[in-house]
């Protein structure tokens, strides 16, 4: 195993040698590149352009959530709250729901009088950044002096509030007539996104809500780079490692915490008020515990305050839940005699890939390097463990 | 501060102008008093000991001292201002910095990244800063690294394990990285517990010759817990013994040394 990885390192020393010192910088802008002409390449109204664009929304929470589970190493389970609270946004300030008042910011002319709040789709994104910055510092108040597992269980049982405010919000009244949600009936007809120049996104052309979706990621992306190689983000690994030495060097336990879970819910916000205006609804349905556990999947499966793993497991399942399920493998079971949808399983799948990333790749797909050491070292010692013991001792 | 100080070889230190007066210290876990009524000062620029058979209340003391748990009674003067209720970190920024018994690196960063990490009270820059990186932030950040890497060097450590992480370090080495870490506060006092645990004589020499550097050359005051007798009766100019938590002895280490409490109580009882 070691000569293994001894040989590994060495062929990415040699590949490093070959590669100018740009070619990471190159990749990313290739990459970049790739990813703004793909829909060309897709067309229009491709099943897969439709499972990218959900993916890369999926990938920006996973994103999100990293920031507060793999860097500041906080668990939190309730992540749905501000896939909520940003989907919320986008049907309070982009519909007619709050039919008693009329407002307009930049929006299409079409909608210049109609009944309701009409905001800019990029003034909805910064509410619900704001929005979910206040609701992450909220949720993240109860937990300070929790650790662990503790955290886990108090953030999920706010997803749980979350998820059955927004369900019976259609009785709480605002004044008006109006009510806060609409429960499960949907706030529905959400305005689609308008910019000058281009007009409103349609549902029969996915480009532009692609090129938002992505555009928003890279936002995104830039964002927590930044954030992981500064102060904060040091401070966040130190209180992760441990909280009385970090504490006793300086770092502000609660504001450095409570940062972690702002900028995170931030993230979910955006993501979350992108779903809801390209579901043209938003259903309390949708927040279900089922999504948080999702999202840390993706998280865990790209390997826990990684990046570029938040990122690729993001993506990875979004890909499988939203494309390769339901559009190309569904009537997989026919063709063995079986009378099931794929779909319908989807969740023993995911559970199935969990535990063979659990299994084979226990520091995920694309591990940071502080963890690969934490969870390789920590395996290779409780290999030596067991191969210390005289009954498997003999089959190494 | 005290460059009135008259630089008397052998003399105890004047009790004059302490950089850090504890009044009256009680800490109780329940029942049980792990500190009782203990007064202490720490003359500036001095190297104070800290000594006791094993729980007595040392590290409790210490504990009390940098915020981390509050006492019970009394009150804790810190260069002027009361730190009794003060939060850790608060502390930390006011000055006081320390090491751990046990060793408490962030052991998946690098040793210049922790040295990074302790200089936390010493930048300014915040989320906004982080994201747009303006100028001065950037400057910040290539300032503490570059202080980082100066301070591992003044440490001991080879210039070769500075970005290598904290775990894979050797025990001594990261013995020398909790001191920069600490040292990167820019701290007027440091507490050191028990730093030479685990080293043999002659690391134990260099670290108590360390010590008198620091206080010398930095100017600081050191707060010492340690075992090694050798190097509480070489270095401190003053020593405290705690014994169940109370004060049992307190004067230059030559008074202690011979006092008959203190023989029988941590040094063993003879005949």
């Amino acid at each position: 195993m070691t000569e293994l990885r001894a040989q590994l390192s060495e062929w990415r020393a040699a590949i490093e040698r070959v590669l100018p010192p740009w070619w990471s910088k190159g990749l990313a802008a290739l990459l970049v590149v790739i990813g703004i002409v793909l829909p060309f390449i897709t067309g229009a109204q491709s099943g897969f352009l439709n499972g990218t664009i959900i993916a890369i929304a999926y990938a920006v929470m996973a994103l999100g959530l990293n920031v507060v589970v793999g860097m500041a190493g906080l668990l939190d389970l309730g992540y749905v709250a501000f896939y909520a609270f940003g989907a919320y946004c986008m049907g309070w300030f982009g519909s007619g729901f709050f039919f008693g008042l009329h407002v307009h910011v930049g929006v299409a002319p079409t909608l210049s009088h109609a009944i309701g709040i009409h905001l800019n789709i990029v003034l909805i994104l910064i509410a619900a950044v704001v929005v979910c910055a206040v609701a992450g510092v909220i949720i993240g108040l109860p937990t300070l002096r929790l650790r662990g597992d503790y955290i886990a269980i108090v953030t999920l049982a706010f997803g749980e509030i979350i998820g059955v405010l927004a369900v019976n919000g259609s009785s709480v009244p605002v004044g008006g007539g109006m009510t806060l949600t609409a429960g499960n009936l949907g706030i529905s007809a959400i305005d689609p996104p308008w910019f000058p120049g281009v007009g409103s996104f349609s549902l029969l052309d996915y480009r532009p809500w692609y090129w938002l979706i992505f555009a928003i990621l890279l936002i995104v992306l830039f964002v927590n780079v930044r954030v992981r190689d500064s102060r904060l983000g040091r401070a966040w690994v130190a209180l992760r490692e441990d909280e009385v030495a970090a504490v006793s060097m300086g770092v502000p336990l609660v504001k450095t915490k409570l940062m972690a879970y702002a900028i995170g819910a931030a993230f979910g916000g955006m993501s979350g008020a992108f779903i809801g205006a390209y579901n043209t609804q938003v259903n309390a349905g949708q927040f279900q515990f089922g999504f948080s556990v999702f999202i840390v999947a993706m998280v865990v499966v790209g390997g826990i305050g990684s990046i570029w793993g938040a990122l690729v497991g993001g993506l990875l399942l979004g890909y499988i839940n939203n494309y390769l399920i339901p559009d190309v493998l569904n009537d997989l079971p026919s063709h063995f005699g079986l009378h099931f949808q794929l779909a319908s399983v989807s969740f023993g799948i995911f559970g199935f890939l969990l535990v063979l990333v659990m299994t084979v790749r226990p520091q995920g797909l694309l591990p940071e390097r502080r963890r690969t050491l934490e969870m390789t070292g920590e395996v290779a010692a409780m290999d030596a463990e067991l191969a210390a013991e005289p009954e498997t001792g003999s089959t190494v | 501060m005290s460059i009135t100080e008259a630089p008397t070889v052998g003399a105890p230190v004047p009790a004059a102008a302490p950089i850090l007066a504890a009044e009256s210290i009680t800490k109780k876990f329940g029942g049980l008093t792990a500190v009782d009524n203990v007064s202490f000062d720490i003359p500036a620029r001095s190297i104070v000991s800290l000594i006791g058979p094993n729980g007595a209340g040392k590290t409790t003391f210490f504990n009390m001292l940098t915020g981390l748990i509050r006492p019970t009674q009394g009150r804790i003067m810190f260069d002027g201002r009361n730190i009794t209720r003060t939060r850790p970190d608060v502390i930390t920024s006011r000055g006081v910095a320390r090491t751990f018994q046990n060793i408490r690196l962030f052991g998946a960063m690098t040793a210049v990244e922790n040295v990074m990490v302790g200089q936390h009270s010493r930048m300014k820059s915040g989320v906004f800063g982080a994201v747009i990186r303006p100028p001065w932030v950037v400057k910040e950040e290539h300032h503490a690294a570059d202080r980082a890497r100066e301070l591992l060097a003044y440490v001991g450590l080879m210039k070769a394990d500075f970005d290598r992480l904290a775990t894979q370090l050797p025990y001594g080495d990261q013995r020398r990285v909790e001191i920069a870490r600490a040292l990167a506060s820019e701290p007027k006092l440091l507490l050191l517990d028990e730093p030479t645990a685990g080293m043999n004589p002659q690391e134990s020499a260099a670290l108590a010759d360390f010590m008198r550097r620091l206080r010398d050359d930095l100017k600081l005051t050191i707060l010492l817990i340690e075992h090694d007798m050798k190097v509480v009766m070489g270095v401190s100019e003053r020593v405290t013994v705690l014994n169940y938590g109370s004060k049992l002895a307190e004067g230059a280490p030559a008074d202690v040394r011979v006092n008959p409490a203190v023989i029988e109580a941590y040094l063993g009882k003879e005949g």
